[in-house]
């Protein structure tokens, strides 16, 4: 059988905001969500060999053979000029990774992690890749303790959970917006799927946060806010949900020039949740 | 006037110096007035060309530079000459230890070290409560931080879980001084992770304490102990280290023609060198300074036999990356492996070599290795084996690097790891993070938290209101701010990401 391969925009050896503790996360490439907000666009399309990157590069760290980027790691200063010149959000500094590359690493550094998050792009996009990866590590003794997470914009199927379920820990949920229309404004797909996700995962005891993009004057209105409050307490009021400042950074297109959520914007939006009840609300350190 | 008393006047006239300050800088200037210690062309030449660094301990050693009492000699006999009876309660036990404290001399002429204080006080704690402890705790803590305001001056904690060592991260959480600097001594088995879990938590309140690897230390010294003191040493308890000298590899690396060059000649050639300094300086220190009359010897707080001398290095990343362009080599210390290998062979070289040769006076009849953790005004040389500011792998990596060094530096190693504010919102990745540096083999696990007051300035704390301030007005209550501001300047601290810096001591006035 053939193991399944990944194609990860990223590794980070060290995050303290992808979950529980310290954990290594992948950020898979590719996503089927095209959110204006998104501060990662290069991480949502896949290279299709066209070469536009190659003149960005002025280390010669990318080539062009048999119609195929390769990517010199070695020569890599990291400016990612090449992102800003891919014509399809995509990234020529991909690689294919093997649940077995991966499990390399994890114990490499099993002393220094508490877990694994696989994110994206989407990661349930490649959610064979997950399953297999998540599965392998649950039936690894020296990786017992790991748990495995993956941060989602939900879009994924009931059918596609049952397959990424038994061996996974938890799911950090995003969700864009409460109003069909708006979702779809911000992410190009309507939210029917997400919520139905988010009461999946929650009904499984996988949902280990939501979470809410506040972008002012969109997601931070009445309406929204109300309607949030209203989809959490009819699951748990005890649910984590974190609020996440919409920021500029990485974003382009007319989203760039949106105004940010300061510290007013998210803890008036926090006051409103906890006056509807809701009692785990997450905000952010640092804004 | 002579330069000499026109730098004197300039002392006194001084501003921005208060009284004691102005006596610290006018007594480094006096004993500097005297010849240095007899040494051989070479090694002046060594040290004129920057070489070799004796750290300013001046020109006639009449203390050892890290005096580390066993207090609890004291709190046992009481002490003759200082007219104290042994101590019955918490209260004149605390009294004791103040009074001790201030007659333990070092090179800063303030204690560096003041003891394990909850193995010290614990004995005296029955029937007091938790609550009034941390009340005779805070008080204490404001006692040091304005009396002896040095950030070299250090407590140790642990590695037993107690009371005391619970109460004193609260307190020290609380105040969030710069003095005294903190240590907790942790060992898996008998420290507990609760208590691990505590002094993360209160890194990321005040990026205070250091942990230190309890049972890689205990492994390098005897059953009298060690201490963690001034800046990440590790030193025999009832005792010291009478010197620290240390070797810039960088400029070492400078005078080779490639690797080998360095390895089989160069590199030989000037740890010699340092060898001579070190058993010069020991030599002033035994022979002529009388030091070893003073009570604090004859009462057995320290034992004659005890002190080490120090054998630093620093530089260790920009001589790999030296060697490697004399090579042809593009790999970075710190980021490639190729270059990672190369400066732990250099590590075992020097390793090998402090173990071999026998110097006179010093614990053991031999020096220790020691990763020098910089001073202000260091410029093209990191501290010790650490990775440049600003040029850091992610913190997994970074230890992942250094780790291998560590097991030859029994005499102190560290490295800061900057971690960033976010942290706080999730602060187990800390604990997992420092759980696994020291299961990695890390001696000491010292982090920062961006966004704080409080800041580790290597292996001391400066706050940056006071820098601030400084810049400002001139003149700050602390002995270290001055260093931290020097520092800043110089060797671009806070562009750590987000920031950090290297460096020790003050080495006269206006340098």
């Amino acid at each position: 059988m053939n193991s399944p391969t990944a194609t990860v925009s990223r590794l980070l050896p060290f995050s303290c905001v992808d979950g529980p503790g310290n954990r290594l996360v992948l950020f898979l490439q590719g996503c089927n969500f095209a959110c204006v907000t998104c501060h990662n666009p290069h991480t949502r399309g896949h290279c299709n060999g066209c070469g536009d990157c190659i003149p960005a590069c002025t280390t010669g760290a990318l080539t062009l053979e048999d119609g195929a980027i390769v990517f010199d790691a070695a020569r890599c200063t990291g400016c990612d000029d090449c992102l800003a010149a891919c014509p399809i959000s995509a990234n020529p500094m991909v690689r294919e990774m093997t649940v077995g590359d991966v499990l390399y690493i994890l114990r490499d550094r099993r002393a220094f992690l508490d877990g694994i998050t696989l994110s994206g792009g989407e990661a349930t996009v490649q959610a064979k890749f997950v399953a297999a990866l998540f599965r392998a590590i649950k039936e690894d003794p020296s990786l017992s303790g790991l748990s495995c997470m993956i941060d989602s914009n939900g879009y994924l199927a009931g059918t596609g959970w049952a397959r990424l379920l038994p061996w996974t820990d938890g799911v950090m949920l995003d969700i864009k917006a409460m109003d069909p229309d708006t979702h779809r404004r911000l992410t190009g797909k309507d939210n029917a799927r997400v919520l139905e996700s988010a009461r999946l995962l929650y009904r499984a005891g996988r949902l280990a946060e939501l979470r809410f993009l506040v972008v002012p004057g969109i997601t931070d209105a009445e309406r929204e806010v109300a309607a949030l409050a209203e989809f959490v307490r009819a699951l748990d009021t005890r649910l984590r949900l974190r609020l996440n400042a919409f920021r500029t950074h990485g974003v382009t297109g007319p989203a760039a020039s949106w105004p940010t959520s300061d510290r007013a914007t998210i803890e008036r939006v926090a006051d409103r949740l906890s006056q509807a009840g809701l009692c785990n609300i997450a905000t952010a350190v640092v804004f | 006037m002579p330069e000499t008393l026109e730098k004197l006047r300039s002392i006194v006239t001084d501003p921005g110096l208060s009284p004691a300050q102005k006596a610290r800088f006018l007594s480094l200037e006096a004993e500097n007035m005297l010849p240095y210690p007899k040494i051989d062309d070479a090694v002046a030449e060594a040290l004129a060309e920057g070489v070799l660094c004796d750290l300013a301990e001046g020109h006639a050693p009449y203390k050892p530079r890290y005096v580390v009492p066993d207090y609890a000699v004291l709190l046992k006999n009481g002490s003759a000459y200082l007219e104290l009876d042994p101590p019955e309660t918490l209260d004149e036990a605390i009294t004791c230890l103040m009074i001790a404290w201030h007659h333990v001399p070092s090179v800063t002429a303030m204690p560096v070290f003041i003891g394990h204080i909850d193995r010290l006080l614990l004995p005296f704690c029955e029937g007091v409560g938790d609550e009034d402890l941390r009340a005779k705790l805070r008080l204490l803590w404001r006692y040091i931080d304005r009396v002896l305001p040095d950030a070299f001056l250090h407590v140790n904690i642990g590695p037993e879980d107690n009371r005391v060592a619970r109460a004193v991260l609260d307190v020290d959480s609380e105040l969030k001084q710069i003095a005294p600097n903190l240590t907790l001594l942790y060992d898996p088995e008998t420290s507990g992770e609760a208590l691990l879990r505590r002094a993360t938590d209160a890194i990321i309140t005040c990026s205070k304490p250091h942990v230190a690897n309890h049972p890689l230390h205990t492994a390098a010294f005897d059953a009298r102990g060690y201490a963690i003191v001034s800046c990440y040493n590790a030193l025999p308890l009832a005792g010291g280290a009478a010197t620290l000298v240390r070797l810039n590899l960088h400029e070492a690396a400078k005078r080779a023609t490639d690797t080998a060059d360095f390895a089989d000649n160069v590199l030989p050639r000037y740890m010699d060198l340092q060898f001579r300094l070190i058993e010069a300086r020991m030599g002033h220190l035994f022979e002529h300074s009388g030091f070893f009359e003073n009570f604090i010897v004859t009462e057995g707080w320290v034992d004659r036999d005890r002190f080490t001398a120090m054998f630093g290095i620093y530089g260790m990343a920009e001589a790999v990356n030296h060697l490697q362009d004399l090579e042809g080599r593009a790999g970075r210390y710190g980021l490639d492996a190729e270059a990672n290998a190369l400066g732990l062979g250099i590590t075992r070289a020097l390793a090998d070599r402090v173990e071999a040769t026998p110097v006179e006076h010093a614990w053991r009849g031999q020096a220790m290795l020691h990763a020098q953790a910089g001073i202000s005004t260091d410029i093209d040389a990191t501290p010790g084996v650490r990775i440049p500011y600003g040029s850091e792998p992610d913190p997994v990596t970074h230890v992942m690097a250094l780790a291998p060094h560590h097991l030859h530096y029994p005499s102190g190693v560290s490295e800061i790891l900057t971690i960033d504010e976010t942290v706080k919102a999730n602060p187990r990745a800390l604990f997992t993070l420092a759980k696994g540096a020291l299961a990695s083999g890390f001696r000491d696990f010292t982090a920062n938290v961006a966004g704080g007051d409080l800041v580790r300035v290597t292996g001391y704390m400066i706050r940056l209101s006071d820098l601030e301030k400084f810049r400002q007005d001139g003149g700050s209550r602390t002995n270290t701010t001055a260093l931290g501001a020097e520092a800043a300047e110089l060797t671009r601290i806070l562009e750590r990401k987000p920031r950090v810096i290297g460096h020790e001591f003050a080495h006269g006035y206006g340098q």
